[in-house]
């Protein structure tokens, strides 16, 4: 066990920092969103896994072979009162890494449905149903902003009347069905998941950054679901258009993604190459530990 | 025309912000448009307003006498907030098509709150 607690170690240090560095960095991400989401993902589940693993298979060793043996010889020797202390540290250590951060999900969860609910209530009393397109909402405000409310079935895809003045009829169409993709690929869940992670480590840079990448990426795969139904022409000059009236920051941010309209995807094998690295990332370690037949052949 | 709870508290809302005075169960009845709901309707209706945070009421008075809590343009602005800026612990709870300005971006969000409400 002490093998794979150097070895967890190891990986919770690599996906603490130069692994999200390298995909932070790398151009090829805004060609293939949806491959790249896999990959933080991944990092981010890999990475805790790791966190927590770590302390907890040094303290199991010398218990058993496998984490199951060595946390019951663990449990059985500090219920006879013969554990050592350091043991039950790091014990400790794992299991108020593991509240840590599950708590932070849960707690982000709760924070983001109330925040949603009162917006939901502010829209209802505030804004009116488009006159022509189904499920959308107007609110009067001359800063020309569309977004959506993700709320499950009630989910909303709300317009403001600055952005109705902006817009043509295509361009709505392309903002409409870009919003539409963020309701049914529930982005929402991804953005909540990277925020709870960020929140439960906050002073961490990569926590900040992978959410900011997150969220970036998430705009691209909805942009690139619009494009099944809106010519790239379109959607580049809707994106222009809203991005050029925030500020400098969202402007380079629509930049950006009205650049890649016109990059070519990323290769299939490439992509496929990067969804298998995500599952080994996560299931390789997982199953090393856990499965006593497969710790017991590896050492 | 059927009419739901939820269409009639927006209707009880714009005719409390539509005055400065404040209004009775049988003045809201009155003030809206045919067929009126009955008094009890609009007493639940009021209660809810009233719970998420929207409506005073003068329990002194009788009848009771309901107001705004805030004006129509203070809550457009806490909307528009949770829309334009981009703080971090609320960037999960809506997707814009746009990114939002920063907490700190002020001038723009300035300009772009102003003309809002």
């Amino acid at each position: 066990m002490l093998e794979t607690a150097a070895a967890l170690t190891v990986i919770a240090v690599l996906l603490a920092w130069p692994v999200p560095m390298l995909l932070a960095r790398a151009a090829w991400p805004a060609r293939a969103p949806a491959t790249a989401l896999v990959a933080w993902q991944a990092i981010a589940l890999a990475g805790g896994l790791a966190m927590i693993g770590a302390p907890l298979s040094l303290a199991v060793a010398g218990y058993g072979d496998d984490l199951v043996r060595g946390l019951a010889g663990l449990v059985r020797a500090i219920v006879a009162g013969r554990a050592p202390a350091s043991a039950m540290v790091l014990l400790a250590v794992a299991a108020l890494l593991g509240l840590w951060l599950v708590g932070h999900l849960v707690v982000t969860l709760v924070q983001v449905a109330r925040q949603r609910r009162r917006h939901a209530v502010l829209l209802q009393l505030l804004s009116s149903a488009h006159p022509t397109r189904a499920g959308a909402r107007v609110i009067e405000g001359s800063a020309p902003v569309a977004y959506c409310l993700p709320r499950g079935s009630g989910s909303a895809t709300v317009l403001s009347r600055g952005l109705l003045d902006l817009l043509d009829a295509d361009e709505l169409d392309a903002v409409v069905h870009h919003e539409d993709a963020h309701v049914r690929q529930r982005h929402d869940i991804l953005l909540v998941a990277f925020r709870a992670w960020h929140s439960a480590l906050p002073r961490f840079p990569v926590a900040a950054l992978a959410e900011g990448r997150v969220a970036e990426l998430v705009e691209m795969l909805a942009d690139d679901r619009a494009r099944r139904s809106i010519a790239d022409a379109v959607l580049a000059r809707a994106i222009h258009r809203v991005g050029e009236v925030g500020s400098a920051s969202s402007a380079a941010a629509a930049a950006r993604r009205a650049a890649r309209l016109s990059a070519p995807p990323l290769a299939a094998s490439e992509r496929a190459a990067v969804v298998l690295g995500s599952v080994a990332l996560v299931t390789v370690p997982t199953l090393w530990i856990a499965l006593p037949a497969l710790a017991g052949a590896g050492g | 025309m059927p009419t739901t709870l939820g269409t009639l508290e927006r209707s009880v809302m714009d005719l409390l912000w539509s005055t400065d005075e404040s209004r009775t169960v049988y003045e809201l009845r009155d003030l809206l448009p045919d067929p009126a709901p009955a008094p009890t309707t609009l007493l639940t209706v009021l209660a809810r307003l009233e719970k998420k945070g929207f409506v005073a009421a003068e329990r002194s008075a009788r009848p009771h006498r309901y107001r705004p809590v805030a004006s129509r343009a203070e809550h457009m602005a806490e909307l528009m907030h949770d829309v334009l800026v981009d703080s971090g612990d609320r960037r999960a709870v809506l997707e814009r098509f746009v990114g939002g300005v920063s907490a700190d971006d002020a001038a723009t969000l300035r300009r772009l709150l102003d003309g809002t409400g």
